[in-house]
């Protein structure tokens, strides 16, 4: 009974979301002649297409069916909407890393994945981000984004500055950069005096710092919200802002962001692997960009999905073997391969194929072999807890707000960033 | 049977004696048949408006998760968490300006152009066909568009601004230049729509009415506010109401406003609708959602009726003459209209009359 009056509850306030959500993946997984039909739902590219193919001649009695979303977004709106209401899951959901604090807080809605072949696929960093405090794996890791430090070369050199990459990694301090080094780099830069500012955008700084606690937003054990008094959130917020004369007062994926990339807007960002692409697509013509094997703090990842089976499937078991199958480390290199998305398998990335890749966009650095070195420097895996994404995003406008808006101080964004928490309560 | 099959659906008035059966149900067919043809609109209203409106008042009144489902009942608790936060009457007076910054210019605009298409103009239907354009343009393209023109530091509009020497605006760092910004997509998109109802309706006023006003000496400019506006004044009514309802109900445009989509950094641009959204599906609690869309509703309903009542004033207030003259013409044209209809009632009337006789 309880399905019913909660379909309808979203059915009352989102009649569109619904709408959106009945024309994807209307699970049926009718099975006629012996054949089962499986659902898969991905978002973007994941360059699962010729792997579907490829599943299905091997195994004649599955038929698989993909539903690609246009959008992480929507793609989200879409899972939570049919979590929610109970139905409409595709067999095998690919789910962005950062909803898997949704899965891991709703175990029974799905498969416990845990098998013998797939032991040792991952870096456990990567499987605990998917394990439940019980030890339920609950979804496989398709793809990581290990995070480097992109810079341009020319605007380096026109600084007075090292300019190979394995210069500038050991500038930013190598193996033990920290972010004193990375902020005290970015004032030498800025003594230089050649007008381009040195970094992007600060809030991207600070979201990637504070990636690196393992709790900064919310207490894993009370669920509480801590990030208005954890002092290493405030250390982080105060730092960033002092160094905001370091950035060039934009926002990421904003228009001026993207039109700045072809004016010498800034000399560096703090790129996970998936950012390249969007470096080499929005500089398109700019040259000069190389990738250096260093990141502060350590490592860090942003992005990366998972794939899961809802129990909501009708085949569980077959959904399973699929998942399986295209989370092997042959599989997501094939991936890689299409589309980019840096494989998460261990195995793949120390493929020789991976290791040989270079970018010739970013002065043909090895990205193959920078990229698997900073995916094992990670070590701290942030918890994300029930508001993860409405914490972050008050954090984020908090320091838009200063650095970007220029309309309020430090102390007053703070201020409204703590008021802001209040909403959520 | 010397009778047709149908004779008794047609001759109620008279039913033939001997045959109860059938004359009762003649006069239930009668009665209930209109009720049953409009049922199907009443039985889909009520499946997917006035139950969803109902529910929405049920989970309004409790702690309910986007996931999880039914939490307990919490009374008006919900209702009051949202009054009491600032960022719901930030984003109820962000809703307002922009509603005020489209609705306005866009009716006002579309009279002025209708009344310019209803005029003897060349190529009218190029010209009718052209104004709808935008409205055929998917929204979330114009949005994607004209957030491009209204960037910040690389935006086309800045640029001509600076170009004829003025200051730059922050088209996303300041709450009413975001407005201006939002209302001109709504503008762009909605402006043709209602001129093409407008003149529809324009075309329906008498030629006479005009003539009798050139005859009296009124110029191009007394006759569009003498005659033309009086005489559209329901559809005024009309494309004020829809636009009311649509206008407190943006979403699309400040969705797409920029990357993040939830109303600007310090909330320049958050609407109602962009909070609700947020509280579903950021914070996933539907049970406060729920509450933002009862608050919405019910401030749709005063404005619809606010506005009925202001469009009613505007429409007829200005020229009484005019207005006199329009009645005793609307008076005539009833007058005629009720003379056919009676003369059109004797007519089947004495038709049905022989068709029944054998």
């Amino acid at each position: 009974m309880r399905s019913i009056p909660k379909a309808a509850a979203l059915l009352a306030v989102a009649p569109l979301a619904l709408l959106a959500g009945c024309t994807a993946a209307g699970a049926e997984g009718g099975s006629s002649d012996g054949q089962v039909t499986l659902t898969i739902s991905t978002f973007s590219e994941w360059g699962y297409d010729a792997l579907i193919e490829e599943y299905q001649e091997l195994n004649p009695d599955i038929k698989i069916e993909q539903n690609k979303f246009a959008t992480s977004d929507e793609a989200k709106e879409q899972f939570q909407t049919s979590l929610g209401a109970g139905s409409g899951l595709a067999d095998i959901v690919g789910v962005d890393n950062s909803w898997l604090p949704q899965v891991l807080e709703n175990p029974d809605n799905f498969v416990d994945l845990t098998s013998d072949d797939v032991k040792d696929r991952w870096n456990q960093w990567n499987v605990d981000l998917a394990t439940t405090e019980d030890g339920k794996l609950l979804g496989y890791a398709t793809d990581i984004g290990p995070s480097s430090i992109t810079y341009r070369a020319d605007l380096f050199e026109a600084a007075g500055l090292p300019s190979d990459r394995e210069a500038v990694a050991e500038l930013f301090g190598g193996d033990d950069a920290t972010w004193d080094d990375f902020f005290a780099v970015g004032e030498q830069f800025q003594a230089a005096n050649t007008g381009v500012p040195f970094y992007d955008a600060s809030a991207s700084i600070a979201t990637s710092w504070g990636d690196q606690y393992e709790v900064l937003w919310e207490d894993p054990d009370s669920g509480d919200i801590i990030a208005g008094t954890n002092p290493d959130l405030k250390k982080i917020y105060d730092e960033t802002m002092e160094h905001d004369d370091l950035s060039a007062h934009l926002e990421r994926w904003t228009e001026d962001w993207n039109s700045s990339f072809q004016k010498d807007g800034f000399a560096v960002m703090l790129s996970p692997s998936w950012m390249l692409g969007v470096i080499e697509g929005n500089a398109a013509g700019v040259t000069g960009w190389d990738v250096a094997n260093v990141f502060p703090g350590g490592g860090g990842n942003s992005g990366g999905s998972y794939l899961t089976v809802p129990t909501q499937s009708k085949h569980p078991e077959e959904a399973k073997a699929l998942a399986d199958w295209l989370t092997a480390p042959e599989q997501q290199l094939k991936a890689f391969e299409s589309t980019g998305n840096f494989p998460s398998q261990v195995e793949a990335q120390e493929s020789e194929e991976l290791q040989q890749v270079t970018n010739e966009f970013f002065n043909d650095a090895p990205v193959g072999q920078i990229l698997t070195e900073r995916a094992a420097a990670v070590t701290e895996i942030p918890f994300k807890g029930d508001n993860y994404f409405a914490i972050t995003d008050a954090f984020n406008k908090a320091i838009n707000r200063v650095s970007v808006d220029k309309t309020q101080n430090a102390q007053e964004s703070w201020d409204m960033f703590l008021d802001e928490l209040g909403n959520l309560e | 049977m010397s009778y047709p099959a149908n004779a008794t659906r047609r001759t109620t008035s008279s039913p033939r004696p001997g045959s109860p059966w059938k004359e009762r149900f003649g006069r239930w067919d009668i009665k209930a048949s209109p009720y049953a043809y409009i049922a199907p609109f009443f039985i889909v209203f009520g499946i997917v408006g006035l139950f969803p409106l109902l529910y929405t008042a049920y989970v309004s009144l409790h702690d309910w998760d986007l996931i999880s489902g039914q939490g307990d009942f919490v009374g008006i608790e919900n209702f009051t968490f949202i009054l009491s936060r600032p960022v719901f009457w930030v984003s109820l007076g962000n809703t307002l300006s922009i509603f005020l910054l489209s609705t306005v210019p866009q009716i006002a605009i579309a009279l002025v152009l209708a009344s310019v298409l209803n005029a003897n103009i060349r190529a009218k239907t190029f010209w009718r066909m052209g104004v709808l354009l935008p409205y055929v343009v998917a929204p979330v393209a114009v949005t994607l568009i004209f957030s491009r023109l209204f960037a910040d530091q690389s935006g086309l509009v800045n640029a001509v601004l600076e170009l004829v020497g003025a200051d730059p605006i922050g088209w996303h760092r300041d709450s009413l230049p975001a407005h201006i910004a939002i209302a001109t997509m709504v503008n762009f998109r909605w402006i043709g729509f209602n001129t093409l109802v407008l003149l529809a309706a324009m075309q329906a006023i008498p030629k006479e009415l005009y003539e009798a006003a050139t005859i009296d000496g009124a110029g191009r400019a007394r006759q569009f506010f003498s005659v033309t506006v009086p005489s559209v004044r329901p559809t005024i009514i009309f494309v004020v109401i829809t636009s009311t309802i649509g206008g407190l109900q943006i979403f699309d445009e400040p969705r797409l406003y920029d990357a993040q989509g939830l109303g600007g950094n310090s909330g320049q641009w958050k609407t109602i609708t962009l909070y609700l959204y947020e509280l579903g599906w950021n914070q996933q609690r539907l049970g406060r959602a729920a509450a933002v869309a009862w608050l919405l509703f019910v401030l749709i309903v005063v404005f619809a009726l606010v506005s009925n009542w202001a469009s009613r004033r505007i429409a007829s207030g200005d020229d009484p003459t005019a207005t006199r003259k329009l009645r005793r013409v609307q008076q005539q044209k009833k007058q005629a209209a009720r003379k056919e209809l009676s003369e059109q009632a004797v007519r089947t009337t004495s038709a049905s009359s022989l068709e029944r006789t054998p």
